[in-house]
């Protein structure tokens, strides 16, 4: 086991950019591995649904490039996880062609490692059957129909996978989806590191320099990991880590501060200690770990529920916002009398979302207040686009020329900003398994393909 | 309410993110070790005050203390989509904005 490991976090995902010299100060640290998440479900349930990345070819390449480059010039490994922002396969495969292109122009050759992360329904049912699924926190009960349903399920890979891939020699591994903390913390805990301090240190590093004043998602981070402790720090001169900072990062996104639940096991930092030990750099120690005695794989599954229309226009009358409630019944009333027999209210939603007034909170909304402008989003979802585009066209031409008590204003309700006024938006997705299963054998679930490029 | 101060006043930061698809997290912090034990103390921000606000059950409502860095966390449901976030009828895909029901939260 080496003094030290020095690991390099690009950024908090793939393709939203990092500062050229941050990465000059990474590269010049001499790191023996450079990471690099590149997915999350934040952004909701149409990149696993439809298997399409949030983040652009172009931005993927911009980040990509450099770091390759330097990691193969310096014989180090390169990781990327949850690639093409989903993980399932489609994502994956865009993430590569992406890859082969860069490998193409710059000549590249080496060892790479794919990591799928694609669970076949007949396990999820399998499973399911066998009682070994678990439903995660507020998620509801996982039924037959959600998985038969599902487009895509891909599983959270743990370090195992990864482990298993630097052991066949990868230079370069790309794995599907992955709990965030398996792209830093599998190589040290490979090369003997304390688990506790690996995980620890791979949770602050997924999101880059967020740990940092001033935080950025967009900016690099270096994890220095020795036998009983790590650094880190900002590789931009002009962001620092501060206990505060650090510590306060553990619980980003997280439901409990304490405890951090991976595959492999639970990660304790309530002993943790943070420390700064110069301007920039924080010194952490004391995390602690349980190793599960029970694998289990979180599963994400998207399933499609329809196509999407919308249109947004503005609402400038302070007689018609007084009366957007009476407005949207009488729109709803319009066109369900105005649609064919053919098609049942249960074939269609109508959303309407008033900016200014409630569209963040809801019925939560307590400001009292009333706009002087308000934003309006009308939405329509139906089994297809086509459906979709026709509620719409009604629930917009009936908003329009609505008639309310009161009512001054009687040529129209709406400031359109467009022509068109009405947009496709395309298939709607939503989040059909997100569970725990219990799984024997993790590197069968998530196979390896080993190429040379 | 005279006397007292709403706590998005009192925070330096007030921030509300996903946990998941399925749940949201916020993370109320302080600057100062005597304003975050003045808020604990007051006993305002309890799972029974937080599913009020959020029409929550308060069974489903954790508040957990950390005083490392003088935050309290707040995990709940996520109110809006019909099946998590970025399902039908979601108002907030990423929890972003999901603070405001508590920013007015009188603290004696």
């Amino acid at each position: 086991m080496a003094e030290e490991l020095r690991i390099f976090a690009l950024n908090g995902s793939l393709g939203y950019g990092y500062d050229r010299a941050s990465f000059e100060a990474g590269i010049g640290v001499a790191p023996q591995l450079i990471g690099c998440d590149s997915g999350s479900t934040d952004p909701g349930p149409y990149y696993l649904g439809s298997g399409r990345s949030l983040v652009k070819a172009e931005q993927i390449v911009r980040d990509l490039k450099p770091a390759l480059l330097r990691a193969r010039a310096a014989g180090i490994p390169f990781v990327v996880g949850s690639a093409g922002f989903a993980g399932a396969r489609p994502n994956l495969d865009f993430f590569l062609d992406i890859l082969h292109t860069v490998v193409r122009d710059e000549g590249l050759r080496f060892r790479l490692a794919v990591i799928a992360s694609d669970v076949p329904k007949a396990t999820v049912l399998q499973a399911l059957a066998a009682g070994r699924i678990e439903a995660m926190p507020c998620a509801p009960p996982l039924k037959a129909s959600d998985v038969e349903q599902s487009i895509h399920i891909v599983g959270q890979m743990g370090t195992s996978p990864y482990i298993r891939a630097f052991e066949l020699g990868a230079d370069v591994v790309i794995a599907g989806r992955s709990c965030d903390t398996s792209i830093y913390a599998a190589y040290p805990i490979w090369k003997g590191y304390d688990p506790a301090l690996a995980f620890h240190m791979a949770k602050i590093m997924e999101c880059g320099a967020q740990c940092a004043v001033p935080l950025a998602a967009n900016d690099c981070l270096l994890g220095t990991l020795r036998r009983d402790h790590f650094l880190v720090r900002p590789l931009a001169s002009q962001r620092v880590c501060t206990p505060e900072s650090v510590a306060a990062h553990t619980m980003y996104e997280q439901g409990n501060p304490f405890l951090i639940y991976e595959p492999d096991g639970v990660i304790d930092v309530r002993d943790a200690d943070f420390r700064q030990i110069d301007r920039q750099t924080v010194r952490v120690s004391g995390s602690r770990f349980a190793p599960t005695n029970s694998l289990r794989i979180k599963l994400e599954g998207a399933r499609r529920v329809g196509a999407r229309a919308f249109t947004i226009a503005g609402v400038r009358d302070p007689n018609a916002i007084a009366n957007l409630d009476f407005i949207e019944g009488e729109v709803r009333a319009s066109v369900r009398r105005n649609l064919d027999s053919a098609v049942q209210a249960a074939d269609y939603q109508l959303h309407f979302r008033w900016y200014g007034r409630d569209a963040v909170l809801g019925e939560l909304e307590h400001a009292e207040r009333a706009p002087h402008e308000v934003g309006a989003l009308i939405e329509a979802i139906a089994p297809t686009q086509a459906l979709a585009n026709h509620v719409l066209s009604m629930a917009r031409s009936s908003c329009l020329h609505c008639h309310f008590p009161g009512r001054k204003a009687t040529a129209g309700n709406l400031a359109f900003p467009f022509s068109p006024s009405d947009y496709e938006g395309g298939d709607v997705y939503e989040f059909s398994v997100y569970h725990l299963m219990q799984v024997d054998d993790e590197n069968a679930l998530f196979p390896i393909e080993m190429v040379t490029v | 309410m005279s006397g007292s101060t709403p706590l998005g006043q009192l925070a330096s930061v007030i921030r509300s993110k996903n946990a998941g698809p399925f749940q949201i997290t916020i993370d109320v912090m302080f600057a100062h070790a005597a304003t975050y034990r003045c808020v604990l103390d007051a006993h305002i921000l309890t799972p029974t005050v937080v599913a009020r606000l959020y029409g929550i059950d308060a069974a489903d409502v954790e508040v957990i203390p950390f005083d490392r860095v003088f935050s309290i966390k707040v995990t709940m449901p996520r109110r809006w989509g019909s099946r998590g976030s970025g399902s039908a009828g979601d108002r907030d895909v990423y929890g972003a904005q999901q603070h405001g029901p508590l920013l007015d939260l009188p603290v004696p």
